[in-house]
């Protein structure tokens, strides 16, 4: 396995408690005065040039937001937060109206280049084109939108995929030119009313990304955004909408970073898929936000709402991701499993270091008949961190022929961690097949001590062993993730081995 | 719970019974005070609800429609009702001990030949004239549950039982829960077990109910206390009237190299609730834990297990098994917690469920808590109808439906029941198994 040592190479050259994304850029920015209330709601809406319908919208969820309070059941602990002393909108100040990528602020280009993301478009060259009928994956594209603290900053290869008849912009901008798409499906996954953190993106949702696959158009591309917290002081409050109509399949992936502060800042997140009769959505993440350093100080509360809901029949909505960053992360892709025949999926690998809290995992609700799911979630606590899965599979009481396998397994590297399950199993349904089954171990003397007497060293043993732990999921992801992944496995375990 | 809810009627009325009952309650001064703060924790919370997580799945405000009064002691008709029924339980050769309505019977009850080293006295005794240590023992369990801290509150008698060191009984001891009443009331009992060190004992309950006693409200609780090196036995059987509630509590503690093999079958009550708190305070120790539940009509059964892996090098197996038809409402909810320094763990725990109808709902909830990390723990759960292909097996080598059904759910039920090791109290479980079979017809 030759990934194997390179991760291990990479753990050598990296000191201990090393995030590789911690720089800051230096631009200016447009920022919304600290604190919540009606008027920032308006600030927000107004620098988005929305309607009034959007408005009524957002102030409606804040207006309910006001009357909730913060869920307190997950396993983390965090001090208050002071919902006051946050910006809720940072922009990269234009210097004008931008035309083209190249008049993006070459900072942020920087920044991107930084974080390995390619903002512009290559060109393809005459005659490089893959013959008809040979490996289009030799010659993959990823369309990505990178967004910035809390605005969209740029979105490739717009031409190529209006020809195949993708909608992929911002969601601010799609709110201006489809708002009979955004109208129709925004808030219909995720209720404005659904949970504390979800009314409150609802209310303060600055951009992200808004794609709609018409039917039966398989998208050309992989889609990606990307996110980058800068500014200090801020909250980052995306909102995501994927709507495949039917027929139609789309891959879409999402990776993020910020910079390393002392402070703790919080991204709240909400991500809805549609998938309708037919149409399938792939959702991959790399979740790499600032976990703080050694001593836990400073890092982001990651506080995310996804959920997919398979409207139609035969759709299928599959979750990937792996959880490395973040101080705290809150977090339940889930799927409603509407449609008859339609399929969920969630494959997670969560690795939590230091002073890391992850309280992750996944809702399966089967309300149509003949819904099948699959659940892996592989949880890795090293340092001092505790790493939660939570779980709900559900079947309704009409949802015939309901299927779900779980299997998730905890590794505990280190005798100061915690891993932990919690799955729910309700059963409304009597042909209702479930499966759950979940194990936490360390890894074995023996299997250590057979890799060590043949003579790799104590941490590429432990690399190959989580290597091979991690493999189901890590097959899930799309190839360049899938390698990004594997890197970021070995960086976030380095210093816990020995 | 950062919303405290109003209290619903039901509450309300608990409230003011403990107020007029409070003073014919046995134990004065400590013990008066203990129950106050009891009932003052509980007061707090009033009945458990579903926003609770502890009680997701079993809402008493929603089930607990109405609070009954107090249970009366029993008078001359309600024993001679109760002695017919404790008839039918009666194990060969057991030490019996028959609670009546929530007071100790001594004319039903059998002690015969007990061994030396073996006292046995009544709750309200103790209470009222017990030394000061075995008062505070009786007040150990968690007021932090609801319903631990009402039964604390309220609680009129039950049995303490202790067993000096290296002494092993011979027979089984056990006890009986007889509701005899001809008016629907609530029964609040406490008992107590401690074995020492080297010694050995086997324990059963029944739940019953006399011949025609309908809805009644049993409140217990069971504390066990085992000693380095001993073994305790244990079997409860919840046969209760199908209107009834039983809603009971165990806290258990081992010492080092101990070993408590406990069963529990629920096949009666309409809404039945079963939290047992099992605490290794010694390394070495084993626990086996098994469950069943066979429900029914509209009844709900929630067991709720909570294994407290304090020390290292102990192990914990928990096989739980659920029938439900019908409306039927199973709930599992097992913990683990494993805490740090338990290292060499070894847990397991196995949630199986079989739904028989449409209606039937089955909750799994097994959660590992794990803070060690040179442990073995896992859980598995599963839910399902019977297999299809069995079915049709079974039916073309000539057995009706039901009869094939039958013998599909003794298997599946089986693998649990098999973990009692004395015959006699097996026996009593397989026959309980089969009475309920019978009764679906």
């Amino acid at each position: 396995m030759p990934a194997v040592q390179e991760t291990v190479e990479r753990v050598r050259r990296i000191d201990v408690d090393q995030y590789r994304y911690g720089f800051e850029t230096l631009i200016e920015s447009d920022k919304a005065p600290k604190g919540l209330s009606e008027d920032t709601v308006r600030f927000i809406s107004a620098k988005k040039s929305e309607p009034a319908w959007m408005l009524e919208w957002r102030l409606e969820a804040y207006r309910r937001w006001l009357t909730m309070t913060e869920p307190t059941w997950a396993r983390v602990n965090y001090p208050k937060i002071d919902y006051q002393d946050i910006h809720y909108y940072a922009a990269p100040k234009p210097k004008k109206t931008l035309s083209s990528i190249d008049e993006i602020d070459p900072e942020i280009l920087k920044t991107y280049e930084k974080l390995g993301i390619p903002l512009r478009e290559v060109a393809i060259l005459e005659g490089v084109e893959p013959p008809p009928g040979g490996e289009p994956s030799a010659n993959r594209k990823i369309a990505v939108d990178a967004v910035f603290d809390s605005v969209s900053v740029a979105t490739t290869f717009q031409k190529e995929l209006k020809t195949a008849g993708v909608i992929f912009m911002p969601i601010s901008e799609a709110i201006r030119e489809h708002p009979e798409l955004v109208k129709q499906y925004l808030g219909s996954v995720v209720p404005t009313s659904d949970n504390y953190f979800a009314t409150l993106n609802s209310a303060v949702f600055s951009d992200g990304s808004f794609v709609y696959v018409p039917p039966g158009v398989r998208c050309p591309m992989e889609l990606s955004t990307y996110f980058r917290i800068n500014e200090r002081n801020t909250g980052q409050f995306e909102r995501t909408l994927i709507i495949a109509d039917k027929g139609s399949y789309v891959s879409y992936l999402e990776g993020c970073t910020a910079p390393q502060r002392d402070e703790n800042q919080l991204h709240a997140a909400v991500v809805e898929l549609v998938a309708l009769d037919d149409a399938e959505i792939k959702y991959s993440t790399v979740q790499n936000w600032y976990p703080g350093n050694s001593e836990g100080v400073g890092g982001i509360y990651n506080f995310v709402t996804k959920r997919g809901d398979c409207r139609g029949d035969h759709s299928k909505i599959s979750w990937t991701q792996v959880e490395t960053g973040s101080a705290i992360t809150w977090k339940y892709p889930s799927c409603i499993l509407r449609g008859d025949n339609s399929r969920g999926e969630f494959y997670s690998i969560a690795i939590s270091n230091g002073h890391q809290q992850v309280d992750s995992g996944t809702k399966m609700i089967h309300l149509g008949k003949n819904t099948s799911s699959r659940i892996i979630s592989k949880g890795i606590a090293a340092g001092v961190s505790q790493n939660t899965y939570r779980g709900l599979v559900t079947a309704h009481r009409k949802a015939t022929g309901a299927r779900n396998y779980t299997a998730c397994d905890s590794l505990l590297i280190g005798d100061k961690c915690g891993a932990h399950t919690v799955p729910y199993v309700e059963a409304k349904n009597s042909s209702a097949t479930f499966e759950h089954e979940a194990t936490t171990s360390k890894i074995s003397e023996d299997v250590l001590f057979y890799c060590v007497q043949r003579g790799l060293s104590q941490e590429e043993a432990v690399g190959l062993v989580v290597n091979g732990f991690v493999k189901d999921v890590l097959q899930q992801l799309p190839m360049e993730f899938a390698v990004e992944a594997q890197k970021l496995i070995s960086i976030s375990l380095e210093g816990s081995v020995g | 719970m950062n919303v405290v809810l109003a209290k619903n009627e039901t509450g309300r009325a608990l409230s003011e019974s403990f107020a007029v009952v409070r003073d014919r309650l046995p134990g004065g001064g400590k013990i008066a005070e203990a129950r106050n703060t009891a009932f003052e924790v509980y007061d707090r919370v009033g009945l458990p609800h579903r926003r609770l997580e502890d009680w997701k799945y079993t809402d008493l405000r929603a089930l607990m429609r109405e609070v009954l009064p107090l249970a009366a002691e029993p008078d001359a008709a309600a024993l001679k009702q109760a002695a017919a029924a404790v008839k039918l339980q009666a194990i060969k050769g057991a030490r019996r001990l028959v609670l009546v309505d929530g007071v100790f019977a001594p004319k039903l009850s059998e002690l015969e030949g007990l061994e030396k080293g073996v006292t046995v006295r009544t709750l309200r005794a103790v209470l009222e004239t017990g030394d000061a240590a075995l008062q505070t023992q009786l007040f150990t369990p968690d007021n932090a549950n609801p319903m631990v801290a009402l039964n604390s509150a309220m609680m009129t008698d039950g049995v303490v039982i202790e067993i000096a060191n290296g002494v092993v009984l011979k027979q089984p001891l056990q006890i009986i829960h007889v509701a005899g009443g001809a008016t629907p009331a609530a029964i609040f009992t406490r008992s107590l077990l401690r074995l020492g060190e080297d010694a050995g004992a086997t324990l059963v309950e029944s739940y019953i109910a006399a011949d025609g006693v309908k809805a009644y409200q049993t409140h217990d609780s069971l504390i066990v206390a085992i000693g380095d090196n001993s073994r305790l036995d244990h079997v409860r059987l919840i046969e209760d009237g199908r209107d009834a509630f039983n809603i009971s509590s165990a806290a258990v503690t081992l010492g080092a190299h101990a070993h408590f093999n406990t069963f529990g079958m629920t096949s009666g009550a309409a809404v039945s609730r079963y939290q047992a708190t099992i605490a290794f305070a010694g390394e070495g120790s084993r626990v086996e834990t098994n469950g069943v539940n066979l429900l029914n009509g509209r009844q709900h059964a929630d067991t709720t297990l909570f294994m407290d892996h304090a020390v290292p090098h102990c192990a914990s197996r928990e096989v739980f098994r659920a029938v439900v038809d019908d409306r039927g409402h199973s709930v599992f909810q097992g913990r683990i917690v494993v805490r740090p320094d338990a290292q060499k763990t070894d847990a397991k725990m196995m949630t199986r469920a079989l739904l028989l109808s449409d209606d039937a709902e089955a909750d799994n909830k097994p959660e590992l808590e794990i803070f060690a990390d040179d442990v073995t723990c896992g859980h598995g759960a599963t839910t399902g109808a019977l297999d299809e292909s069995l079915l049709f097996y079974l039916r073309a080598r000539g057995l009706s439906e039901k009869e094939a059904q039958a013998l599909l759910i003794q298997a599946f039920v089986g693998e649990a029941i098999e973990s009692i090791v004395n015959d006699d109290l097996r026996e009593l479980a397989i026959a309980a198994a089969q009475r309920w079979l019978e009764a679906r017809g």
